[in-house]
Formats: C-alpha cells, sequence, structure tokens
C-alpha cells in the first residue's frame, strides 16, 4: 500500500463514515456505535483487498448503515436511496434486506449466520474451482452463538483458505462487556486450536489492515482476524460503551463526532509521508 | 422409503451435476451408495445442524441444488430460523430430507419424532412440503422437487401397502370412490382407514403437498353430498392437514358460511417501513382494511 492508497482509504473511510452518520442523525436511529466500530474495516475490505467478483457478508447486520454507506461509495447505491434508510417503503432497513441489492447476498442481521454463509459461498467456489474470496465480518458478541462454532468447525475442516473471517472485536455486546457476559478469551487460540491461521489487527488502522491482508497470501489455513476496534469510535460521550449500541445522536453530539471524525482524518493524513 | 429416495438420488444426478448431498452425519446403510455416486458433492456436514442448512443456502445461491437430509427434527426444527431467513425468505431451491416423520422413529422416544414438521414447514414463505405416500411416489416426488425451484421440505416415512391402484405422484388424488363418507389423509397413515372393512363404502382421498390453494371441485361436491369428512394425518391437527383444510372447507359447505380471513402474509412489496407501514401493506390496516370489509360486508 503506498502513500496515495493510504491516503484514499482514509478519504473513502472519510466519506462513509460521514454519510452514516447523517443517515443515523435523519433517522435518529441508533446502531450508531456498531457502524463506528467496524468503518474502517468495511473500507478496507471493499476498497483495499477485494475483487470485484469477491463476496462481503456483514454478519453484524446492525451495522447496515456502515454497509449502505459503502456502496454509495462504490457506486452500488445512489444518494437517493440513502435518503431512504429507516423511511417507510425503503429497501434500506435497519438490517439488510433480501434479494434486492447487489452486493448484499443475504439479509442478516439474526446473529450468527453470516460465518455459514460465508462457508457455504467459500465451499460453492471449491466446488465450481472458481479464485474467490469471501469475506465474513461478524461481530465478537455473536461468537455466542453455536451456529459460529459449527461455522468455524466447517471452515477448517474444509480447508476454506478463500473464506476471510474478520472479527469485530470491539469487547462489547448487547447487554454488557463480552469478558462479563460469557467470556471469549483466549480467543486466539480457540480459533489456532479450530485449525485457523489467527491474525491480529488494529481495526481502525489500514497499515495494520494491510499486514494482516499480506499474511494471509500464503496460508493454506483458512483465515480469522482479530480486529481491535472501539466501538463508538470517535462519538467520545459513548465510546467503548454500551449506550453507544443503542443510543440516537444528539444535535451537540452529532456535530463532535463529525468534527472528531474530521480530526482524525486531517491527523492520519498528515501522517503519511 | 429411505431405499428408493437414495436410489432417487442416484439416478437423479446422472442428469443433474448440480446437485450437491449433505448429510447431518446419518445415513449408515442407506446413503453409501449416493455417497460413491455424488463423490465431492457428498458432504457430511456433522452433527450441526445450523450451519448445514445455511451453507446449503449459500450453496444454492451458487447455482448448486443442496439436499439436506438427517432425521426429521433434527433437519426442521433444529434449525428453525436458518430455513426461514437464509433458506425461504431469500426463495433458494434447498430441499430438506426429514427420514421418519411423525412417529416414524417408534420406540426411539418422543426426541426423535415430528408431529409439527408439516405445520412448521409449510408456513414458512415460498416453501413447499412433499408428502409421499406410497414407496413408489418418492422418486416422482424427488423429480418435481428438483424441477421446483422454490424451497422443498420432503417427508419420508414407511411407504403405504395397500390393495388400490394409485395415481402417479400429484397434489390431490383420489384413491377410490365410495358413498358414505369422504376421508382427506396426508402421508402413509391413511392406509390405516383404507385398510379397514369400512373403506369399501368410504371415497378416499391423498393430498401430498402443501400448501393447498384450492380443493378439487369433486371433493367439494363429495363433501357436500355425504356430509361426512374424515381427516387423517400423523400430525398435530392445529398446524396440519385438519387446520389447512378447514379454511378452504368453510368456504364450500353447504351452510353458507362465508369467511374473510385477514392475515400477515409476508412482504407485498418488498419494502419496509413501521408497523403501521406493513399492517397496511397486509390489509391488516388503513386504506386495504377497508376495502376488504367493504367488499365482505357488502
Amino acid at each position: 500500500m503506498n502513500s496515495a492508497e493510504h491516503k484514499n482509504l482514509l478519504t473513502k473511510a472519510f466519506n462513509i463514515k460521514n454519510r452514516f452518520l447523517a443517515m443515523y442523525k435523519q433517522a435518529n436511529a441508533g446502531h450508531v456505535g456498531c457502524s463506528l466500530s467496524v468503518a474502517e474495516m468495511i473500507t478496507f475490505v471493499r476498497f483495499g483487498w477485494m475483487k470485484e467478483t469477491d463476496e462481503i457478508i456483514l454478519s453484524k447486520g446492525h451495522a447496515a448503515a456502515a454497509l449502505y454507506s459503502m456502496l454509495a461509495e462504490d457506486g452500488t447505491l445512489t444518494e437517493e436511496d440513502i435518503k431512504t434508510f429507516y423511511r417507510n417503503n425503503t429497501y434500506l432497513a435497519a438490517h439488510p434486506p433480501v434479494n434486492k441489492i447487489k452486493r448484499i447476498p443475504f439479509a442478516t442481521g439474526s446473529l450468527g449466520h453470516g460465518l455459514s454463509l460465508a462457508a457455504g459461498l467459500g465451499l460453492a467456489q471449491k466446488l465450481k474451482k472458481k479464485d474467490k474470496k469471501i469475506f465474513c465480518i461478524t461481530s465478537d458478541g455473536e461468537i455466542n452463538e453455536g451456529s459460529t462454532w459449527e461455522a468455524a468447525l466447517f471452515i477448517a475442516h474444509h480447508d476454506l483458505n478463500n473464506v476471510i473471517w474478520l472479527i469485530d472485536r470491539n469487547k462489547l455486546q448487547g447487554y454488557g462487556r463480552t469478558e462479563d457476559v460469557m467470556k471469549l478469551e483466549p480467543l486466539g487460540k480457540k480459533l489456532e486450536a479450530f485449525g485457523f491461521n489467527v491474525l491480529v489487527a488494529d481495526g481502525h488502522d489500514f497499515t495494520s489492515l494491510e499486514n494482516s491482508k499480506l499474511e494471509t497470501r500464503n496460508s493454506k489455513l483458512p483465515t480469522a482476524i482479530l480486529c481491535n476496534t472501539t466501538k463508538g469510535n470517535g462519538w467520545k460521550t459513548y465510546e467503548d460503551k454500551v449506550d453507544c449500541h443503542y443510543l440516537p445522536m444528539k444535535d451537540d453530539q452529532y456535530n463532535l463526532i463529525l468534527e472528531e471524525v474530521k480530526y482524525d482524518y486531517e491527523r492520519r493524513i498528515s501522517q503519511i509521508a | 422409503m429411505r431405499v428408493e429416495f437414495a436410489q432417487a438420488m442416484i439416478n437423479a444426478f446422472d442428469k443433474n451435476e448440480n446437485l450437491v448431498f449433505i448429510t447431518g452425519d446419518l445415513g449408515y446403510m442407506a446413503l453409501e451408495k449416493v455417497q460413491e455416486k455424488f463423490g465431492e458433492k457428498f458432504i457430511n456436514a456433522g452433527v450441526a445442524e445450523q450451519n448445514m442448512i445455511t451453507v446449503a443456502a449459500a450453496l444454492a445461491h451458487e447455482g448448486f441444488i443442496p439436499w439436506t437430509y438427517s432425521i426429521s427434527p433434527f433437519v426442521t426444527l433444529r434449525p428453525y430460523e436458518q430455513i426461514r431467513n437464509d433458506v425461504c425468505m431469500h426463495n433458494l431451491p434447498v430441499k430438506i430430507v426429514g427420514n421418519g416423520g411423525g412417529y416414524g422413529y417408534g420406540i426411539m422416544g418422543a426426541t426423535h419424532h415430528n408431529i409439527e414438521d408439516i405445520g412448521a414447514m409449510r408456513i414458512l414463505p415460498n416453501m413447499r412440503v412433499y408428502v409421499p405416500f406410497t414407496a413408489s411416489d418418492v422418486e416422482q416426488a424427488v423429480g418435481q422437487m428438483i424441477a421446483d425451484k422454490s424451497p422443498n421440505y420432503l417427508r419420508l416415512n414407511m411407504g403405504a401397502k395397500i390393495n388400490y391402484p394409485v395415481a402417479p405422484f400429484a397434489q390431490w388424488r383420489k384413491i377410490k370412490d365410495g358413498t358414505k363418507g369422504v376421508v382427506v389423509g396426508t402421508g402413509p397413515v391413511t392406509e390405516n382407514i383404507l385398510n379397514t372393512n369400512l373403506a369399501d363404502d368410504l371415497e378416499v382421498w391423498v393430498l401430498s403437498v402443501f400448501p393447498i390453494t384450492q380443493l378439487p371441485n369433486e371433493l367439494i361436491s363429495s363433501i357436500n353430498a355425504t356430509q361426512k369428512l374424515i381427516t387423517i394425518e400423523e400430525h398435530n391437527g392445529e398446524c396440519g392437514l385438519r387446520e389447512t383444510l378447514s379454511y378452504l372447507l368453510m368456504n364450500h359447505l353447504t351452510s353458507n358460511i362465508k369467511i374473510l380471513s385477514l392475515v400477515a402474509s409476508g412482504y407485498p412489496s418488498g419494502k419496509y417501513g413501521d408497523q403501521k407501514f406493513h399492517q397496511a401493506e397486509n390489509n391488516l390496516g388503513g386504506d386495504g382494511l377497508m376495502k376488504e370489509l367493504n367488499a365482505f360486508l357488502g
């Protein structure tokens, strides 16, 4: 990744965040923190990693606004589409819709389905002898779901190294911290024991995500990337708090987040030679 | 029917290599030849039915016709949400095969029985349920399911053994005439009436595909003529044959009762909105409801 590519990713993420923040604000909707948590990951997969024929499954469907905003950034959705978010008579509900939008192959929202979807899509490519990658972004909370572990066993057993599993490891779930609700740690060791090539990345940092991408190249094992993130990243009032999962932004908070997102963007851009 | 089913799969694979067979770790002494035939397209997904169904949905999305197999409750009720969300909502041609629907697993006990499968499956969007009557129905049912682009559930059991000729597999079949009453049955349990000495006087029908949207005129005439209807199913009546027949039948009884049924039918436009939006789309509120009520009340 050269400087220009890095700057491009930062700009895409900046646009994507600004767009979904505006969407949440006009809808007065929650799940803001969930999208802020995953914004750089989804940006990197789409604009820094995947080929046009590859697939993304957003298993944590509650971050749909980040997905829709990314799809507006790549031209799949129009800004007019985006305006319909959360309104009556829209395809852009709070969770991704059924069979309506290119690049959303499956409706998600019920947790623990996405990794199995990725497994099936990955298996299909192997059967068809197609070189196509499946990127699956899950939350960490949904690793509570038994079906996630069923899928993990299946992916490892069938050597589905065309599946790249990115875990949004923000350590918060619906009603508490992941380690208080049902502890996941040592998560990396668990996934290694299941047969995954386990990588750890800073999920908000493109250089770190790029390093993970490079490390997957020669792996014969399926890859799981523990992307360490902060839920509500940039929403200082509720950053790393459960609140940012549910609460809509008040006017002053919205303005502060926009300022923070801009400051963070300019700071990162300035650090690139 | 398991033997006939395995043979039907082997025969079908000769004509369509897009078939994939996925078992939930069952099939000992039944699926070995299917495995041999399907090669890499035979997958044992292990004892992990939720993943199995969703993997099948993704395979169907990629153009395959996946068949998932287990004992009936394990392949229907355990992964129910996966069937609803990933298969049925997306209208993907995943074929779910439940061995031993009803009390088919007998002494194995309640956990292995399934007297809710037809009801649980038939109410899901886009799903069609196939219930063979005789063993020789199975290959025809499999053929129809492959041609059917929607999700399907196949309920396997011990085939009926009767001395009456049976027409080729179809949703409705009249097995025999009779004047003292009408029997509508689903599945092999119908043979229990056919094999009694009362059968001579009964007109007997077998229903083999759910859901049903209309009744054969001949059946309605017979019910109104005899005024006696017997339904038989190895299934909970609250959500099975009795329930699904009742609404259609009520509109045809001689008592002239008419029925208006207002229900949530799903997502007619495929779009989303608030609760009132969805109520209105389904004629459960707003102008649609008024229109329905005015038309009905005259």
